[in-house]
């Protein structure tokens, strides 16, 4: 595994030098977190996932990169951007931009204050849903990420109604359940999750909880973030940054 | 509150596991009903004793059929024994499900091994069947018959027990589940198991007088008057449950009860305040209670014994209903309710549904072709007892 990702690193400072800033940028914040000791196989990450809610612009364009890159399809979902507008009465409306095309209706009004939330699977260091599967098909990692094995689930839903986030589904073509990976087909060639490397606010950051010198470790112990639902005991290890109290 | 998270605009568990959970429920009680009988010597419940087991067997080869008609990859049901993750409640399923049938085939074994004997006598399939589960060996004597009935004993003992595990861990599946506010309360274990026994003396009541009706004979009245009083206790004890679990997070005023009150007053009033409580609790509550108080003319007792039963039959079924997709009516996001009715003709729809809860039925029937289910019936020729 480090050995892989020493030659991702690679594949990447070529992407660099090929030119397409645009895409690297991401990229570059992902393995920029990587530890020096990765490349020589003494480090195990474990991956963590933060959003900044100060800076998504609800452009979806995550929702779109994560479709395209997974397959997932129509109705269902392993991200979504929530669209939070606060009226001047403390009225709170919520939706999301559901559409095949993945972006939010205009509205009109007067509002205190509107924001926008990815959500995802909080991939939780306690996670019920791993819990709960009769099976063992679901499982976590030994770099934290919790993922659904295809060739054991039996497709009884109990992760689905165990998950107090909504971030799992049964997947209507495979009938099996299915969720948010971090896009681990891409960690293991060291590129970020789709989202991440589409995010084009750096709203979605992703990184490595056991390297200290990581962008996310550094971020996590200077700003001030939020948690959902901390109270399930679950332990998400999904981060948000400057999230309003308003959001479940 | 209109939001719901963009997953759960389909409803995961469906008509089928609304099913599963009240078919486990007849079959706990029906056997628990068994067990009054052959362990605690409840004599007057001799006329629906082997009835009441056969029924808790059929119904319980039935039971996992609506999970399997749920399940996306069936093929894999067995997974579930082959590869248990034990952290699992559901992961017992297969272990506590295979025990139980095995203990309620040996309690039949050897409560109608006397009945298998005599039909094996004679020739044709009735007779070849017999034999087959007789593996062969008819002898019959004092002994054997005195060693059936310690057996029986036991096995309507361990049952008991079983039989509650079986369905307070369906409950358990639910009550277990902190994401879901309308699921998660330690009281759900014992509000099934209760909710089961009522299920299981009604089917028994409902069935019992059907087929004597049918068939022309008298009801034994003691026997029916047992069941009467037994099914006014536990509706009693079940019902105060179910109210006390709502009370309870009410009375707190917790933060999900805002949720919760918004689903019981927009989503569930019909099918919860209205039906199940107001309807088919109250009315069978009444009509039990008289039954129960005071000395009515048997044709009219029994009348009203039989709607009471059928509307609580439906009263569970309903319970059953509310909790399951009641509760996957609520979003986890707390701000808003998804909507779900299923279609007639689909995988896991009504009609499935119909044939799914009838089957066990014709099994009963084929049951009692090979060994009588009322033997005093038909020793007597037409009546279990008192009669009318």
């Amino acid at each position: 595994m480090p050995h892989d990702r020493n030659r991702s690193r690679r594949e990447v400072l070529k992407m660099l030098a090929a030119g397409s800033g645009l895409l690297v940028f991401p990229i570059g914040t992902l393995t920029a977190s990587e530890p020096e000791a990765s490349a020589e196989g003494a480090h195990k990450p474990y991956w963590a996932y933060a959003v900044d809610t100060t800076r998504c612009i609800g452009c979806c364009a995550c929702m779109r990169a994560c479709r395209d890159e997974n397959d997932v399809p129509e109705g269902v979902f392993r991200t979504w951007v929530e669209r939070y507008r606060i009226g001047m009465d403390g009225e709170v409306k919520v939706d999301v931009a559901t559409g095949n095309d993945h972006v939010f209706e205009p509205v009109g009004g007067e509002v205190a204050k509107a924001f926008f939330v990815p959500k995802l699977c909080n991939h939780c260091e306690k996670s019920v849903c791993n819990q709960v599967c009769p099976v063992g098909a679901a499982y976590q990692t030994d770099d934290g990420v919790v993922l659904v094995d295809s060739k054991q689930c039996i497709g009884c839903g109990y992760c689905v109604q165990a998950c107090p986030y909504g971030s799992r589904f049964i997947n209507p073509e495979t009938h099996m359940a299915d969720k948010c990976t971090f896009c681990y087909h891409r960690l293991d060639k060291g590129l970020a999750p789709a989202c991440v490397h589409t995010c084009p606010r750096e709203a979605r950051l992703f990184g490595d909880l056991n390297d200290p010198k990581s962008k996310l470790s550094v971020l996590l112990r200077q700003r001030s973030y939020r948690l959902l639902k901390p109270e399930l005991g679950t332990h998400p290890k999904c981060y948000y940054l400057g999230l309003d109290r308003e959001v479940i | 509150m209109d939001f719901v998270f963009p997953n759960e605009l389909n409803v995961t568990w469906t008509v089928m596991i609304v099913l599963y959970p009240y078919i486990t429920g007849l079959v706990a009680g029906a056997f628990i009903v068994s067990s009054l009988f052959h362990v605690f010597n409840k004599t007057e419940l001799k006329a629906v004793a082997r009835f009441s087991l056969a029924s808790a067997f059929v119904f319980l080869l039935f039971a996992p059929l609506p999970l399997l008609m749920h399940l996306g990859q069936p093929q894999r049901a067995f997974n579930i024994m082959i590869t248990p993750n034990f952290s699992s409640a559901m992961a017992g399923f297969g272990f506590i499900y295979t025990g139980y049938l095995i203990v309620v085939v040996m309690e039949i074994w050897f409560v109608m091994r006397h009945s298998f004997i005599a039909q094996a006598q004679g020739s044709g399939l009735v007779a070849w069947i017999c034999r087959s589960i007789l593996i062969g060996n008819l002898h019959e004597d004092d002994s054997t018959r005195a060693a059936d009935h310690k057996m029986a004993r036991f096995l309507a003992g361990l049952g008991i027990p079983m039989a509650c595990l079986l369905h307070g861990y369906v409950g358990f599946l639910f009550g277990s589940l902190k994401a879901n506010p309308w699921w998660s309360t330690p009281l759900m274990f014992v509000i099934f198991i209760f909710s089961a026994i009522v299920s299981g003396i009604a089917v028994l009541i409902f069935h019992y007088m059907i087929v004597a009706k049918l068939n022309g004979w008298k009801l034994d009245q003691p026997c029916v008057r047992s069941l009467t009083r037994y099914l006014w206790g536990f509706m009693i004890i079940a019902v105060s449950l179910e109210l006390l679990e709502v009370m309870s997070i009410a009375y707190k005023q917790t933060e999900e009860w805002e949720v919760l009150y918004m689903l019981i007053r927009e989503k569930l009033f019909i099918p919860y305040v209205v039906l199940q409580y107001m309807v088919f609790s109250l009315i069978p509550f009444f009509l039990l209670g008289i039954n129960s108080l005071f000395n009515l003319r048997d044709r009219i007792a029994n009348a009203m014994v039989w709607t009471a039963a059928t509307m609580l039959l439906v009263q569970v079924l309903l319970m059953r209903w509310n909790v399951v997709v009641g509760g996957q009516l609520v979003s986890k996001s707390m701000r808003g309710f998804t909507d779900y009715f299923p279609g007639v003709w689909e995988k896991e729809g009504i009609a499935m549904a119909v044939v799914i809860f009838t089957l066990p039925f014709g099994i009963l029937w084929g049951f009692n072709k090979i060994v009588p289910l009322f033997p005093d019936v038909v020793a007597r020729g037409g009546t279990t007892g008192e009669g009318e």
